[in-house]
């Protein structure tokens, strides 16, 4: 080491110019969280001109000929195909079916887009369409219309899948955020990270002592069971793209509520914890795929926990906060140690630190 | 993998901190070196529970945050190339260079991808002999041994179109310029213990002994940030000021013999500048000669680059513990983590990200909220 080293004067450190507006797309757009968010609002939604209130929610709440229809759609494009726990086929059921099981409605029917890229095997083809039928069976939901289109080599990911399906709200049922109140308490159904990290795990060929599978299932079962005990659940969620942090975050924003998470009551899987503390991310911002958070009336709370800790799906089910007046908007947890610290809204992706 | 809970134990903090309450009789200010560590106690919210006498500043250890902006825009410059695959850790793609991030370049059509090793980037060269692959070896003593064996690797097996784009920093003349400064308030510190892992403790006593300092070795985990902070407390509170070891489960006196040989044949001391605090004489490494081929500074012909960093962001009176991240006028307004106006906004593990993702509760309501405003949702 120098001893000649001159003496900077701190005072004079300096700091480079922001970067603000981005004229193109980048992966943050479809994160899930705020440049997610302001894209549909900035972008989409303007341009849309009539769309149906609460168009920023992944299934809308319709009437149609008297009927009460939860509609919705999602695109499904992960790499690989297959991986532990689920292929692109389970995604493109499940996760249809559950952003319509998030309005309280049943899935009855789905569409199923298919795109194709040139040069794909057809038995892989054949594989994602297997898994993709055997999930509807799971879920008892029917595909009943489709489209195909071919893109040319180079330019898919061998398979892209959109799904739309409609379900029944069953009558009494109004889950939104904005039924949420101070005192309502926060339940999760499962352990969390799981569907995040197996991926990431599998795309990266990264190793982990234990083999973590992905969570994929169908949630209208659970949710059903939940709605026998009292059909007066305020809101559901199912936290894939931005985890529990992305879902709380919109609840709370839309609510007006605050929310508090006790840290340690959050159900993170050990393998869930120790890949993402090697990875250097947060899991309550990595992706879930069968699990759903609730905000429950108080007085209901131990009942609908007892009703998902019946089901297969909701075994793991926990307590894990509640909604309360202060810091209005705010997600906070309370750590393991006493302290406190906000659990913001994420940006655009995780990414992995460096060390 | 075990050892995360035993390191989080609210008894066994409790009991710490019990013990740190009991040993402090007057102010001191402690700089915890590593972004790791500053995120950690921010996160766990270790600093309100420690007692009011103990100060804690946030130092310059996180590599991201001080990677200089120049480097920044070379990157950007040699990712832009079409025949350029260039291959980095994820959290360098966000953060910006002059009007740009590597994001960007990836929306523009540049092959940017995000590696969790320098040796699955040298195995991607491997993979596509016709075009240059490009590795961004940034960071502190931790990232700089793979990012060597990855060189002298491609070297050995012939794979010459594999280069690195390099800015490693170095610890010890950190903590040296710190010290050097009149405006400096810092009376211990909380060493960087991954840094530690494979560097040793060699470097530090002549630290400790000539600025007249307790350097305690430190680990990330919430319970070790603690250790460090009691031992580096006893120490003050007895007039010491020797290096102790509170991350004995990671590090020995002579680190990893193997990774400092590596670093030795591949690299060479040199200056660097560094991102917010301007150049700190020998604190960095480059490629030595002999590897020089594989200097994708010299290959791409960017070593003319230079950024001039406007004087906008007071991060460098963050870093001395003159002013708290909340209290620069910029903080949460014109300066987030979109928008980081600074080094020590940029990543995570700077001060300032952190106080704005942690601890907006207990600031001014000035820091802008980041959550979307979802209408109101009803029947139609």
């Amino acid at each position: 080491m120098s001893d000649t080293t001159a003496a900077p004067d701190m005072l004079s450190w300096t700091c480079p110019a922001p970067l603000r507006d981005r004229p193109r797309v980048v992966m943050g757009h479809g994160g899930g969280g705020v440049m997610s968010a302001e894209l549909v609002e900035q972008v989409f939604l303007p341009a849309f001109g009539q769309v149906a209130p609460g168009g920023l929610t992944d299934s809308a709440a319709v009437e149609l000929g008297g009927a009460r229809l939860a509609f919705s759609t999602d695109s499904f494009v992960v790499r690989p195909l297959f991986f532990p726990g689920g292929s692109i086929g389970d995604l493109a059921v499940n996760g249809t079916v559950n952003d319509l099981a998030m309005s309280g409605a049943r899935a009855a029917y789905l569409s199923c887009g298919m795109i194709l890229e040139e040069g794909v095997e057809l038995a892989t083809v054949g594989r994602v369409a297997e898994a993709l039928g055997a999930a509807a069976r799971t879920a008892g939901v029917r595909v009943v219309t489709g489209d195909t289109k071919v893109v040319e080599a180079g330019h898919g990911d061998g398979v892209y899948i959109n799904t739309s399906g409609i379900g029944l709200i069953p009558p009494g049922v109004d889950l939104r955020p904005q039924r949420v109140v101070p005192g309502d308490v926060v339940v999760v159904s499962g352990a969390i990270g799981l569907h995040g990290v197996a991926i990431l795990s599998e795309r990266e060929n990264l190793r982990f002592e234990v083999a973590i599978e992905s969570d994929c299932a169908a949630l209208g079962g659970l949710v059903e069971a939940m709605l026998a005990v009292t059909p007066d659940l305020h809101v559901l969620r199912d936290p894939t793209r931005g985890g529990l942090a992305a879902s709380l975050n919109e609840i709370a924003a839309a609510s007006g509520a605050g929310v508090v998470v006790q840290e340690r009551a959050v159900p993170v899987p050990p393998p869930v914890a120790s890949a993402c503390a090697v990875l250097g991310l947060d899991p309550m911002y990595v992706a879930n795929e069968g699990k759903l958070v609730a905000f429950v009336p108080r007085d209901q709370a131990d009942a609908v926990l007892a009703a998902m800790r019946a089901h297969p799906l909701g075994a793991g089910a926990a307590i894990i906060g509640e909604a309360v007046a202060d810091h209005p908007g705010m997600v906070v947890a309370r750590t393991g140690l006493g302290g406190t610290r906000v659990v913001d809204m994420p940006l655009g992706e995780q990414l992995p630190r460096i060390c | 993998m075990k050892y995360i809970d035993e390191f989080q134990d609210p008894e066994l903090a409790a009991r710490l901190l019990d013990e740190i309450r009991a040993t402090v009789t007057r102010p001191w200010a402690l700089m915890e070196v590593c972004g790791g560590q500053t995120h950690s106690i921010i996160r766990h919210g270790l600093d309100q529970l420690l007692p009011d006498e103990i100060e804690l500043i946030h130092g310059p250890g996180c590599p991201v945050c001080v990677t200089p902006l120049e480097v920044i825009d070379k990157a950007l410059e040699i990712a832009s190339r079409p025949d350029v695959i260039f291959c980095s850790f994820g959290d360098m793609l966000r953060v910006p260079g002059t009007g740009r991030d590597l994001f960007q370049v990836r929306g523009e059509g540049g092959d940017v991808r995000v590696v969790y090793s320098p040796l699955d980037a040298l195995r991607i060269a491997e993979e596509n002999p016709g075009r240059e692959v490009v590795f961004f070896g940034i960071g502190f003593e931790t990232t700089a041994p793979p990012n060597a064996m990855a060189v002298h690797q491609a070297r050995a097996r012939g794979i010459r179109n594999f280069s690195l784009l390099v800015s490693h920093v170095r610890v010890p003349p950190a903590i040296e310029a710190i010290m050097q400064s009149p405006q400096c308030r810092v009376q211990g510190f909380l060493a960087a213990g991954h840094v530690c892992s494979v560097m040793g403790t060699e470097e530090y006593p002549a630290l400790a002994e000539r600025f007249k300092v307790p350097i305690v070795v430190t680990g990330f985990e919430p319970l070790d940030i603690l250790e460090g902070v009691r031992r580096t407390v006893r120490q003050l509170e007895r007039g010491e000021h020797t290096v102790g070891n509170a991350y004995p489960r990671a590090v020995r006196p002579e680190g990893n013999p193997a990774a400092r040989a590596m670093l030795d044949d591949v690299f060479e001391v040199t200056d660097r500048a560094w991102r917010g605090i301007g150049v700190i004489l020998d604190s960095g490494w480059r490629l030595s000669e002999r590897y020089r081929d594989h200097d994708a500074e010299h290959r791409f012909q960017v070593g003319d680059i230079a950024t001039l960093e406007p004087a906008e962001c007071r991060a460098g009176e963050v870093l001395q513990g003159l002013l708290k991240p909340h209290e620069c006028e910029a903080f949460g307004t014109t300066c987030t983590p979109r928008t980081p106006l600074g080094a020590t906004m940029v990543s995570s593990e700077g001060a300032c990200a952190a106080y704005y993702l942690y601890r907006r509760l207990e600031l001014p309501a000035r820091a802008e909220t980041t959550a979307p405003s979802l209408k109101e949702s009803s029947v139609v």
